[in-house]
């Protein structure tokens, strides 16, 4: 199968000097499911932060679908993302719109068409099963509602990545396996997911792929791998 | 640009302009107070620089040939003008001539001169031109010692003292309008500032989805521009109203002293449009200055 995500000697150093990627090496196939576990300060959010180019690397090449990101052009940036879903801790949902409106905005600042938009939504928020949640703000919502609506709006342009954070950080474990179904309904419909986690029952109840990051290098990658850290 | 698009960005801006209603009326009021005050200096200027051009090329020296010189002699004189440094032209003018001119800038008291006609006191002369006005100082003492020549009479000190003076005023001026006009962009990033940081979130996103810095950016844009050229108006109007007065009220006495104001139409034409232009300059300076900085996400 073909690399979706392929990092070949990465490197990161802060402005600081501490140094985040110490020559990270991998691939990730298309349709790929992975698990980024690792204790806190072992380079996750660097990692999670590199594939969608909110950093660069200081050393290195990322392939995201085949193209180089370490080089993209500033001005390339805003179509690369388009193509890359992410979702975080903190859902980073506008309070002052409705759920409907939440994902649609996604669309609408990329300038898709208005028809296009409205289909899309709805087929989106029926996958993750809010539709009849539609016309409601996210405070009216619970955490594992919001962080759906987030992840609706991540996959509304139909990337071929998605990228999460944390997701189910702020959530309580009943809520958080809803997420966990979402997030392989997706992977099903053949999104390659790269989800960097700090929580055990999910990794060593729904097997995927583990890559453990420990002082910014790989440590361990196991297909159907453990959690490996006491909770 | 799409057209919904537009729609959308014009929405957003005027959305966040009522928002902040009295930031805006602030920033507005800045940019209002500053263009009144730029205006009617650019008035002011405009006509002192015009009345100054004025005299430059009014500016001659005028030779008066000795009484007793033959026409020989006269006309090795006139070239021996033409071969002195900076004199751009040489004109005669006979004594006759001279005295019709100065009967006719008499007007109606001509006729208390009419006797001048029978016995006529003026020289002949030559009026030199020199090629820029501030030579005409020593172009006039060069002239002096050559033969034949009785006199040499040039506006002398008041030239200079125009000069000098459009100058000072010139600088004055300059140098107090720009820090208006920093004034006036400060207040307004300040103003858009704020927008900004109660949108921050949503440009986050907005980056985040793959919005491009111009999309992002056009709304910034439009409430700066427009906060520009509302405060343009109040301006506008003023420096129309204010000109009215001024030109009917002096060019009439003024006319008396030779001097002409730039005429009310003109005047006002080019000024409403420069100060639409700077406030539009200043809006879009100070909202696009703000916004760059969170952009980079």
């Amino acid at each position: 199968m073909d690399d979706m995500i392929l990092m070949q000697n990465v490197w990161k150093a802060y402005s600081n000097g501490v140094m985040a990627l110490n020559g990270i090496d991998l691939s990730v196939k298309q349709g790929e499911f992975v698990y980024i576990v690792g204790p806190s300060g072992a380079g996750k959010s660097t990692f999670i932060k590199m594939i969608f180019r909110e950093l660069k690397p200081t050393r290195g090449k990322i392939f995201i679908n085949h193209k180089n990101i370490a080089t993209l052009r500033e001005r390339q940036v805003p179509y690369f993302r388009r193509k890359i879903g992410v979702v975080f801790q903190d859902f980073r949902l506008l309070p002052k719109l409705t759920v409907y409106e939440n994902v649609a905005f996604a669309l609408e600042v990329i300038e898709e068409n208005p028809k296009a938009i409205k289909k899309r939504v709805m087929e989106v928020l029926d996958l993750v099963g809010l539709k009849h949640k539609l016309r409601s703000f996210p405070d009216q919502l619970s955490g594992g509602e919001q962080q759906r609506v987030s992840i609706a709006r991540s996959i509304c342009n139909r990337p071929p990545v998605l990228i999460a954070d944390e997701p189910t950080g702020n959530l309580d474990p009943e809520t958080s396996w809803q997420i966990m179904d979402v997030f392989t309904r997706i992977n099903e419909q053949g999104t390659t997911v790269v989800m960097a986690t700090h929580n055990k029952d999910i990794v060593n109840r729904i097997r995927h792929r583990v890559i453990a990051l420990e002082g910014g290098m790989v440590v361990r990658d196991e297909q159907e791998g453990e959690y490996g850290y006491e909770a | 640009m799409k057209l919904r698009t537009l729609k959308r960005h014009l929405n957003e801006s005027f959305k966040s302009l009522a928002r902040n209603g009295w930031m805006t009326f602030a920033s507005v009021s800045a940019v209002t107070v500053s263009l009144v005050l730029v205006g009617l200096f650019l008035m002011v200027m405009f006509n002192l620089n015009k009345i100054a051009g004025d005299i430059e090329n009014d500016v001659q020296v005028r030779v008066y040939i000795d009484q007793s010189a033959t026409s020989v002699q006269q006309n090795q004189l006139e070239s021996n003008l033409k071969q002195v440094k900076n004199v751009q032209s040489v004109t005669f003018q006979s004594k006759q001539q001279g005295l019709n001119n100065l009967l006719q800038s008499m007007g109606s008291d001509k006729s208390t001169f009419q006797d001048l006609q029978k016995q006529n006191p003026l020289p002949n002369v030559f009026i030199l031109k020199t090629s820029r006005p501030e030579q005409t100082v020593q172009v006039a003492q060069q002239v002096k010692s050559l033969p034949y020549v009785s006199d040499v009479r040039y506006g002398k000190g008041t030239v200079e003292k125009m000069f000098q003076f459009v100058n000072i005023a010139r600088n004055v001026g300059i140098v107090l309008i720009i820090g208006l006009l920093f004034t006036s962009v400060f207040l307004i990033a300040n103003t858009i500032k704020l927008t900004i940081v109660a949108r921050r979130r949503e440009i986050e996103i907005m980056k985040l989805v793959g919005a491009t810095n111009a999309f992002v950016r056009w709304p910034y844009f439009i409430e700066g521009l427009f906060m520009g050229i509302l405060g343009s108006v109040i301006p506008v109007f003023l420096v129309m109203i204010v000109y009215h007065f001024a030109y009917y009220n002096l060019s009439g006495n003024l006319s008396q002293m030779f001097i002409r104001l730039i005429p009310y139409q003109t005047m006002t034409a080019n000024l409403s449009l420069l100060l639409i232009g700077i406030g539009a300059i200043i809006g879009v300076w100070g909202s696009l200055n703000s916004v760059r900085k969170f952009l980079k996400i």
